[in-house]
C-alpha cells in the first residue's frame, strides 16, 4: 500500500512536503488530480498518480497546464473535489482558463498548487504567484512549514467549497523540497463520481453573463475578505509594540530570530497564510497596537503594499518597511540569518551573528556544473547538428529540458530560451527578421505542451527555419513522467494511446521530415545537412531513448566502452562532446566503466577508431 | 533543547538523501524535533546536493553561511566549498576519496590538493575527521555504503542529541533489506574511524 494511503491518524511520519500536500488531499477525500510536471511540484504529482493506481482517485498527466486546469475545472464543476498542480510558470499557461474560471466558479471544491522557486533552483524567473490571486480574484493560501502545508491543502477544499470558488495554494521550494514530522490525519473517503447541472446562464461566459458573473466574483471575494479576517490561518503571536507581518517560510526565520535576538516581550507576530484578500480588519487591529512595524516577505512586496494601503485607510502613520536598501530583497530567497540581522538593524538590537570561515585564500575549486548524462542522445544530436551546420552562421533557439544544458561548451547549442514552447516560435521571428540560418531545438514533451502551435505558425506563414525534435520518449527532466508519445505499455499501464509526433508533424503540413537515429553518427550527419538546406520549414526527429530512463527500466543493458592504445590523444572525444564517462590519467582520456552505458558515439568520432567494447572481466 | 545544525553536501548519486532519512529516523526514535531540506533538482545530471538538517528547538529549514554546527562532507573538493557554512566552532568530517568534476577532465579547473584541503579545513574550523570513507565502504561489502560510513563517524563525535542505537535501528528499518548488515557494519567502521582521528 501507498505510503500516504495508510489510514492510521495520529501517527507521526517524515514527510516531504510535496507529500504532506498529498497526504492532505487524501485526507480531504480528492477525486480527480491533473497536473503538467515541474520542479518543485512534481514529486506531488508523482505520489497521485502512484496513489492513483491503487485507488479510485482520477489522476493524469495532462499535455499542459492550461489543459490541465480546463480538464479539473470541469472535473470541480461536476463536484468532485479535484486538484491542479503545477510549478510558478506553468500558471502562466494556465492564466487564461485561471481569470474566466474565478467567474464561473466551481461546485466542488478545486485548489490550484503553483509551487514558486524564489532563487530560481530549477526555473527560468522566480515570479511571485500571489498575485495571481489579486489578478483571477481567487483566495490564496499560503502553508509555513511542512506540517501546516497538509492542514492548509485541507482547509483549501473547504474554503473553495465555501465560497465556490478556486483556491490558489501558493508553496515555494523550501516548503515542497524540506522534510518533518507530520501527524496524520482520517482518510475522507472520496466521491469519485459527479455530475454537471446544466446552467448556461451561469456557465456560459458570453459577455451578458459574464458581467453577471463579475458581479458575483466580487461579492465572492468580499465574503473571503470576511473569512480572511477570521481565520485561523492569519493569526497573532506574542505581544510588545514592535510588529512583524510575515507569510511563507519568512515565517520559521522572523519566529528564530525573535527567539535568538531574546526580543520575545517585545515583538508580535502576524503570520498571513490567508494572504488574498488580506485580513485588512486584523490588520489594522495589529497595526493600532505598535510603534514600528518590519513585513518579511521573499519575493515581491505583496503584503508590504497590502499592509501600507490598509495603514492609510486606517490614517495610521508608524513606519511600515519591508523592501529596500538595508532592509529585504526582491531577489532569491531568504534565510534565517539574514531575516535576523535585518530584524535587528530596524529594531535597534544589538546583534553580532555567527562569522562564516574566511575562504580567501582557498585555491579556486572546480566547477560543477549539470551535464548531460553519460549515453544522452542529446549530446549526439547537438555534435551531428553542429557538424552538418559546418561554417553556416546559425541562429539556435533551444526550449524547456535537459537539453537546455546543451549551450554549455563545447556543445555550445542553444542562444535563446525563454518558455515552455518558444523555440519554435521564437525560429519563426529569427528566420524573418535576420538572415541567418535558424535551427530550433525541443524535446518531446515540450513539443506537445506548445511546440505544435507555434509549429502551425510556421507551416501557415511559411517561415525558413529548421526545428529539431529530441524525441527520448520521456518527460526526462523533471523525473521521468509520461506524455502523450510515451508507449505505456513500458509501465504495464492499461488504457492509454500513444502519438506519434512524426504524424503530428506531417499533419501539421510540414514538407520536409526526417527521422534519425542520433547514434548512427555518419548518417545522421548526413540527413541533418539535407534537412538544413531545404528552404521552408523542415523538421529533424531525433528518436532515441533517455538512457536513465532505459537503465531504470532494465531495456538499455550497459556495454562500456575502453579506449585502446591506438589513440593518438587527438582528444577529438573530449574537445567535442565532452561526455561525463570519460577522465584523464597520466595526460591520457579514460572512460569510466561503471558509467559509460556503451552509446558509442565517441567510438564514431575518433579519427583513430582507438575507441571499442571493453571485453567482458572473467 | 539545543539547535544542532548539520550540513551534507555530495555529488548526485552518492546517498546524502538516504542519509538524511536515517538521521530523521533516529531523531523520531530519540524524540528529537527535525527539520530537513535538500536541493536535488540537477542531482541526475552530475550536480551537487545539499541537504540541510536541524535538529532541535528551531523553525528554519535551512542554515545560513556559518551557522553549521556540522559539515559531513561526501566528496572532498565539495567539502572546501562548502566551508563558508561553517564557523570556526563548527566540526568538519569529509570522505577523503575524490570524485572529479568533469570540469577538471576537460582542462577548466585544477582538483585541489588533498593535503592543501585537510589544512585548510584545520586551521579554520575546531575540528576536522577526514578519512577514506569510500575504502571502508568497500570493506564493509558495497561502495553503495559510503554514506553510512560517513553517518557513523557524524555519531561519534556525539555532536547531535541522537544515540548511536538509534541510528543503528534507523538503518534497519530505512535501508534496504538486502543491505542492513552491510549498512551496519558500515556504521561501525565509520564510527571507529572516527574514534581514531
Amino acid at each position: 500500500m501507498h505510503k500516504l494511503l495508510h489510514d492510521t491518524p495520529e501517527e507521526e511520519v517524515m514527510l516531504l512536503g510535496n507529500e504532506s500536500i498529498a497526504r492532505g488531499a487524501v485526507e480531504a477525500g480528492l477525486a480527480f488530480a491533473t497536473t503538467y510536471p515541474g520542479t518543485p511540484s512534481s514529486e506531488l504529482s508523482l505520489n497521485l498518480f502512484q496513489i492513483s493506481q491503487e485507488t479510485d482517485l482520477y489522476f493524469e498527466y495532462s499535455t499542459n497546464e492550461k489543459v490541465a486546469l480546463e480538464v479539473a475545472a470541469a472535473a470541480a464543476n461536476s463536484g468532485l473535489r479535484t486538484m491542479c498542480i503545477m510549478k510558478h510558470v506553468g500558471l502562466n499557461v494556465a492564466a487564461d482558463p485561471l481569470m474566466t474560471l474565478a467567474y464561473v466558479g466551481v461546485r466542488g471544491g478545486l485548489v490550484i498548487l503553483t509551487a514558486d522557486d524564489p532563487a530560481m533552483f530549477s526555473s527560468q524567473n522566480e515570479q511571485d504567484n500571489r498575485y495571481y490571486g489579486k489578478l483571477a480574484g481567487l483566495p490564496v493560501l499560503e502553508p509555513s512549514s511542512v506540517a501546516e502545508a497538509k492542514e492548509m491543502t485541507k482547509a483549501a477544499f473547504e474554503l473553495s467549497e465555501t465560497l465556490q470558488e478556486p483556491v490558489i495554494l501558493r508553496t515555494t521550494t523550501r516548503i515542497n523540497h524540506s522534510s518533518a514530522y507530520v501527524r496524520l490525519g482520517p482518510i475522507t473517503e472520496p466521491v469519485t463520481k459527479g455530475d454537471f447541472q446544466k446552467d448556461p446562464f451561469n456557465f456560459v461566459t458570453v459577455p451578458a453573463v459574464s458581467r453577471k458573473l463579475h458581479v458575483k466574483l466580487l461579492e465572492n471575494l468580499e465574503r473571503a475578505r470576511k473569512i480572511s479576517n477570521r481565520c485561523e490561518h492569519n493569526r497573532v503571536e506574542g505581544k510588545g509594540s514592535l510588529g512583524i507581518v510575515c507569510s511563507g517560510v519568512s515565517y520559521l526565520y522572523a519566529v528564530d530570530g525573535v527567539n535568538d535576538l531574546g526580543m520575545e516581550d517585545r515583538v508580535k507576530i502576524l503570520r498571513v497564510g490567508f494572504c488574498n484578500p488580506m485580513p485588512d480588519e486584523l490588520i489594522v487591529d495589529f497595526l493600532s497596537g505598535c510603534e514600528r512595524v518590519l513585513i518579511v516577505e521573499e519575493g515581491e512586496p505583496f503584503l508590504e503594499e497590502a499592509v501600507r494601503s490598509i495603514a492609510q485607510t486606517a490614517a495610521i502613520t508608524i513606519p511600515i518597511r519591508g523592501k529596500g536598501e538595508g532592509l529585504f530583497s526582491r531577489l532569491y530567497e531568504f534565510d534565517p540569518a539574514m531575516v535576523k540581522k535585518v530584524m535587528a538593524d530596524y529594531f535597534g538590537i544589538e546583534y553580532t551573528g555567527k562569522t562564516a570561515v574566511d575562504t580567501a585564500g582557498f585555491p579556486e575549486i572546480p566547477q560543477r556544473p549539470p551535464n548531460l548524462c553519460s549515453g544522452c542522445s542529446h549530446r549526439a544530436t547537438f555534435y551531428e547538428v553542429k557538424k552538418a551546420a559546418g561554417d553556416m552562421d546559425t541562429i539556435c533557439p533551444s526550449d524547456i529540458g535537459c537539453y537546455t544544458l546543451g549551450f554549455l561548451p563545447p556543445l555550445s547549442t542553444g542562444d535563446f530560451v525563454l518558455c515552455m514552447g518558444a523555440s519554435v516560435s521564437s525560429a519563426c521571428g529569427f528566420s524573418k527578421a535576420t538572415d541567418k540560418k535558424v535551427i530550433a531545438f525541443i524535446g518531446d514533451s515540450t513539443f506537445f505542451h506548445s511546440g505544435m502551435t507555434g509549429l502551425a505558425n510556421a507551416v501557415f506563414n511559411n517561415h525558413n527555419f529548421t526545428l529539431v525534435i529530441l524525441d527520448n520518449g520521456i518527460t526526462a527532466m523533471t523525473g521521468h513522467q509520461p506524455n502523450p508519445g510515451v508507449d505505456m505499455g513500458l509501465y504495464n499501464l492499461e488504457g492509454y494511446n500513444r502519438i506519434s509526433i512524426e504524424n503530428v508533424v506531417k499533419a501539421l503540413g510540414v514538407e520536409h521530415i526526417t527521422v534519425i537515429k542520433p547514434f548512427k553518427v555518419k548518417k545522421s550527419i548526413e540527413a541533418i545537412r539535407t534537412a538544413l538546406e531545404f528552404k521552408g520549414v523542415s523538421v529533424i526527429i531525433s528518436k532515441e531513448a533517455c538512457a536513465l530512463h532505459a537503465r531504470s527500466l532494465k531495456i538499455l543493458k550497459p556495454r562500456a566502452f575502453t579506449v585502446t592504445d591506438r589513440c593518438k590523444n587527438h582528444r577529438d572525444c573530449m574537445d567535442s562532446i565532452a561526455c561525463p564517462s570519460f577522465f584523464i590519467e597520466n595526460n591520457r582520456v579514460k572512460i569510466d566503466p561503471n558509467t559509460c552505458v556503451g552509446c558509442a558515439l565517441c567510438a564514431q568520432i575518433c579519427p583513430e577508431n582507438a575507441i571499442v567494447p571493453l571485453k567482458p572481466t572473467r | 533543547m539545543d539547535v544542532k545544525r548539520l550540513i551534507m553536501v555530495a555529488v548526485g548519486g552518492q546517498g546524502n538523501l538516504l542519509a538524511s532519512k536515517v538521521l530523521g529516523e533516529a531523531a523520531l526514535i530519540c524524540k528529537v524535533p527535525v527539520k530537513m531540506s535538500e536541493i536535488h533538482g540537477m542531482a541526475q545530471r552530475g550536480g551537487v546536493v545539499e541537504s540541510a538538517l536541524v535538529f532541535g528547538d528551531a523553525q528554519s529549514t535551512i542554515i545560513s553561511d556559518g551557522d553549521a554546527d556540522l559539515l559531513l562532507g561526501f566528496e572532498p573538493s565539495e567539502t572546501l566549498r562548502a566551508m563558508n557554512r561553517c564557523n570556526s566552532s563548527s566540526t568538519v568530517i569529509t570522505n577523503l576519496d575524490p570524485v572529479p568534476p568533469f570540469t577538471v577532465a576537460i582542462g577548466r579547473g585544477v582538483y585541489p590538493d588533498m593535503g592543501t584541503i585537510k589544512a585548510l579545513i584545520l586551521g579554520r574550523t575546531a575540528r576536522l575527521i577526514a578519512f577514506d570513507a569510500m575504502a571502508l565502504a568497500k570493506e564493509a561489502g558495497s561502495p553503495m555504503t559510503m554514506n553510512i560510513v560517513l553517518v557513523g563517524a557524524l555519531i561519534q563525535t556525539c555532536a547531535l542529541p541522537l544515540t548511536r542505537e538509534s541510528v543503528e535501528r534507523a538503518i534497519e528499518t530505512r535501508t534496504k533489506k538486502a543491505f542492513v548488515d552491510m549498512n551496519l557494519a558500515a556504521f561501525d567502521l565509520g564510527f571507529k574511524a572516527a574514534q581514531q582521528e
